[in-house]
């Protein structure tokens, strides 16, 4: 079939330094793949484009780049399942929320930064045993899902809040970060918990699910994440406008039935917190433009003690 | 200039091993790699590791005899003997390191079954073991605080008066040339999958160690001894574990025949590789295939079982030949995929070369022989990878630099200027294939002396026309174009030697299998075949015989 690859190109050392798209036009299979459309083009007609990859078999990470606005690796994205809407024109841009070196190739440095910053390594306590660590396989299979994490970056990539906040650890490093917490061999996880629950830790998540839909591996960092905040609470961070906020949407849920947003924003700064309170009268303005003010009496729906019931069915469960 | 006590070039299993043994003992490491390390291609190795620990019953003399075995008795037994004993510590060591490991009923590691072994020892993550333990130790090496040039490429080996000094490498971000002046330099750059076309192997397996070892004077042994896989997918070549066949699967012909049961009748599907791969491609010769391939069935494993340990498997079948193993059986094929020969190395790395050394795939000490055994490449990156890195670390304190300056990029600088000059206009990419394909043919699973005589004149035509290839990026960012150029002239010194030592073995041992001479012969070739460069630029064989300890030859049967 005819497939029109429309890839961002960039050269750093070029005069124009602009990014623009580069079309090439070329027959491929229909069960062949993305990568090897880029391969052709580098081989065939283009060998200035510049990519990374190398196993061709979704091991190694090196290929994630942007398809059709979607971060995925190339080696094993479909055409197929990659064609336009009109017919045949694929787009192909470097991954995002990184610095663009040349073509689809990124700086990959910040994104090892954030990784180191979790201290990925096993930190266990006293002397090593003379043969393995004992622990049952159910305590180390469920690792297994986010050791399978192959770094590609796709997840960082797409996140939507590194793309305003380049202080947040990203969904990869703190993916990374719960593999140690949750090995039972691993003893620093007080520690762990103390750099989560700070500033760029894990209360920067917006739960979005971009991370969870582009992984290509199913580590579903979001939920890894989320697993974290618990763990975090649990182990006294409670103190947080994160562990406050889950506290105070619990609470009013539980109580009326429905969320009262006024409460929850107040309860989750602190009403003392003067300069996040001010700092929220442009958003009170607009939401009243848009007529999406809470009520200013929150009232418990009817039949709120069904609501009751299933927290303490789940609360007694715990 | 840049200055290092150590430089190791390769940051896979091997490289990484060898930087944290010696910088352990306080050497000044640094490690070189084209990618970046968690890039390397040691995570595709998805069965496992093999060790046979005492506290399961187990026997290392056992693994050693299957090894000596399954080489075809071209390994050398005493090299096989020393891996084989320190399987344990290294695997327990990877487990302490924070590898998790599958395990028992008792929360000790547990194991599978492999090919051409008596025992299930091989112990795994999953089907994804090799990532595992690259990631683990590149979380080791973060911890260690170890120097890593990552995405730096090495153009050459600096060598005076026949003594390794360092190497000469390039900054693929910035196109910047430096010399790094090194007491000891350490190869750990993996195979040459692509010098085969298809290969399961990565595209930067390109062979750069083994030709840098070659240029700089080392010697290459078993190079002739090339393993084909026996289940790749068909059309990418993707590969699929033997953990498959480990954990029970069949192989079935187009009469729906499990016809392992008639070659092997003890191993059956578990026989040594270059057996599987030989029994497959006799049934495709004999039409007894389907479309070049034939079949491995898993259906009878369940899906439960399968998504438990063998899920990227099932993913890369679905995924790369639109199949689910849980309901059809996978169309399979014969795929090249290790070289067991490599840079001539002593059991401590050390080659022809003083001051070079060599582990893992790179190398050939020879623990392989004839043909490997699944799940003992890892084994053979980490043990011979540690001794590397701890020998080279002794070495060094009693070591001075040699007289090494900055003119000694000269070579490289002009080489390169003169290929970006270039205005011929042949492509890299017809040229690797054309040589990949010829390969295939011609050294694949069965060869004859007619057919390698055409595939030594094949690669001899494809190696002039290599002088003229074009490259079309003139810049010096990220010149990925430059970089396969460069890669190309490695990859057509390794298919040479292959082809030259394959021409030269007048039997059949391993992997090596001739229509013409399908014997093994004993008594001519109990030896090893090295390839070394001389004066003129050519090539030169001589021969090491085969160290024999406790176990003697006999016929191999599975």
């Amino acid at each position: 079939m005819e497939v029109k690859f429309n890839v961002r190109r960039y050269d750093p050392e070029s005069t124009d330094t602009v990014t623009h798209f580069q079309e090439y036009q070329m027959d491929m299979d229909a069960s062949s793949t993305v990568l090897d459309g880029l391969i052709r083009i580098r081989e065939e007609i283009d060998g200035t484009l510049s990519l990374r990859c190398s196993c061709r078999s979704a091991i190694c990470g090196s290929c994630a780049v942007k398809v059709n606005g979607e971060a995925g690796l190339a080696c094993n994205t479909k055409i197929v399942d990659s064609l336009s809407e009109d017919g045949n024109t694929i787009t192909v841009e470097p991954a995002g929320n990184l610095p663009v070196i040349k073509d689809l190739v990124v700086d990959f440095q910040p994104f090892w930064e954030k990784i180191r910053a979790v201290e990925p390594w096993l930190q266990p306590e006293g002397e090593e045993p003379e043969t393995e660590y004992l622990a049952p396989d159910e305590d180390m299979l469920h690792l297994a899902g986010v050791v399978s994490c192959i770094l590609c970056g796709s997840c960082v990539s797409d996140c939507t809040v590194m793309e305003v906040d380049s202080n947040f650890l990203g969904p990869a490093a703190l993916a990374k970060s719960y593999r140690f917490v949750g090995d039972p061999r691993d003893d620093s996880a007080q520690q762990r918990f103390k750099t989560l629950n700070e500033s760029g830790g894990v209360w920067d998540c917006t739960r979005c699910m971009k991370c969870v839909e582009v992984c290509p591996k199913g580590v579903a960092p979001m939920d890894r994440i989320m697993a974290l905040r618990e763990q975090v609470m649990e182990s006294g961070y409670t103190n947080t406008n994160g562990a406050r906020h889950v506290h105070e949407f619990t609470n009013s849920v539980k109580h009326s039935g429905w969320l009262d947003e006024k409460k929850l924003v107040i309860k989750s700064f602190g009403i003392f917190n003067i300069k996040a309170m001010i700092g929220l009268i442009p958003l009170v303005i607009r939401s009243q433009r848009a007529g999406k003010v809470p009520p200013i009496f929150h009232k418990s729906i009817p039949g709120v003690e069904n609501v009751r019931r299933i927290f303490e069915k789940v609360e007694t469960k715990k | 200039m840049l200055d290092h006590d150590i430089l190791i070039i390769g940051a896979g299993l091997a490289g990484m091993r060898a930087a944290l043994s010696a910088k352990e003992l306080g050497a000044d490491v640094a490690v070189v790699s084209k990618v970046h390390p968690v890039r390397s291609h040691s995570s595709a190795a998805q069965g496992g590791i093999n060790a046979a620990l005492t506290d399961r019953g187990d026997d290392w003399r056992d693994h050693a005899y299957d090894t000596i075995k399954g080489s075809d008795f071209l390994g050398d037994q005493d090299a096989i003997a020393l891996m084989c004993e320190e399987a344990g510590s290294e695997v327990i060591a990877m487990e302490h390191m924070g590898a998790i490991f599958n395990r028992d009923e008792e929360g000790r590691l547990g194991t599978r079954a492999f090919g051409g072994q008596r025992e299930a020892r091989t112990f795994f993550v999953a089907d994804f073991t090799g990532q595992a333990l690259l990631h683990v130790l590149y979380e080791q090496i973060l911890k260690a605080g170890a120097l890593v040039y990552e995405e730096w490429f090495v153009l050459s080996l600096i060598v005076r008066d026949g003594k390794c000094g360092g190497a000469v490498m390039m900054d693929i971000r910035s196109g910047k040339i430096e010399v790094v002046r090194a007491k000891a330099v350490i190869l750990a750059t993996g195979g040459l999958g692509r010098v085969f076309e298809p290969s399961t192997n990565a595209m930067i397996c390109t062979g750069d160690g083994m030709s840098l070892g070659y240029r700089s004077g080392a010697s290459l042994m078993d190079m002739e001894m090339v393993q084909y896989h026996p289940t790749t997918l068909k059309g990418s070549g993707v590969l699929i574990s033997e953990a498959a066949r480990g954990e029970g699967a069949y192989l079935l012909n187009s009469e729906n025949d499990r016809f392992m049961l008639k070659y092997a009748p003890e191993f059956k599907e578990l026989a040594s590789r270059d057996v599987v791969s030989r029994c497959e491609q006799t049934e495709i010769n004999e039409g007894r295939g389907l479309d070049g391939c034939v079949l491995l069935d898993l259906r009878h494993l369940g899906e439960k079982y399968i998504s438990e340990r063998l899920s990227q498997i099932r993913e890369l079948a679905m995924d790369f030949a639109n199949v689910d193993m849980v309901k059809e059986p996978v169309p399979i094929m014969p795929g090249m995929h290790y070289q067991m020969g490599g840079v001539k190395a002593s059991v401590d790395g050390e080659t022809s070369v003083p001051g070079l050394y060599a582990a893992g795939e790179v190398a050939c000490v020879s623990v392989h022989g004839g043909n490997r055994l699944g799940a003992n490449s890892l084994l053979d990156t980490l043990v011979f990878g540690r001794r590397s890195g701890v020998h080279a670390a002794e070495m060094v304190k009693s070591t001075q630099h040699l007289s090494v300056d900055d003119s000694a990029a000269d070579d490289d600088k002009n080489n390169i200027h003169k290929l970006l000059a270039n205005d011929k206009n042949e492509s890299f990419g017809q040229i690797r294939l054309d040589m990949g394909t010829a390969m295939k043919e011609h050294f694949g699973v069965f060869r004859d002396e007619n057919g390698m005589r055409e595939g030594i004149e094949k690669i001899e035509s494809v190696k002039k026309r290599a002088k003229d290839v074009y490259v079309a990026d003139k810049g010096s960012t990220f010149n990925t174009n430059l970089l396969f150029t460069l890669e190309l002239g490695f990859m057509l010194e390794c298919a040479e030697s292959i082809a030259v030592s394959a021409a030269d073995r007048t039997e059949s041992r391993g992997a090596h299998t001739r229509t013409d001479l399908p014997d093994r012969d004993d008594e001519n070739w109990l030896k090893h075949i090295l390839v070394s460069q001389n004066k003129d630029g050519g090539h030169e064989l001589s021969y090491k015989d085969v160290v024999i300890t406790d176990w003697e030859p006999v016929v191999r049967q599975y």
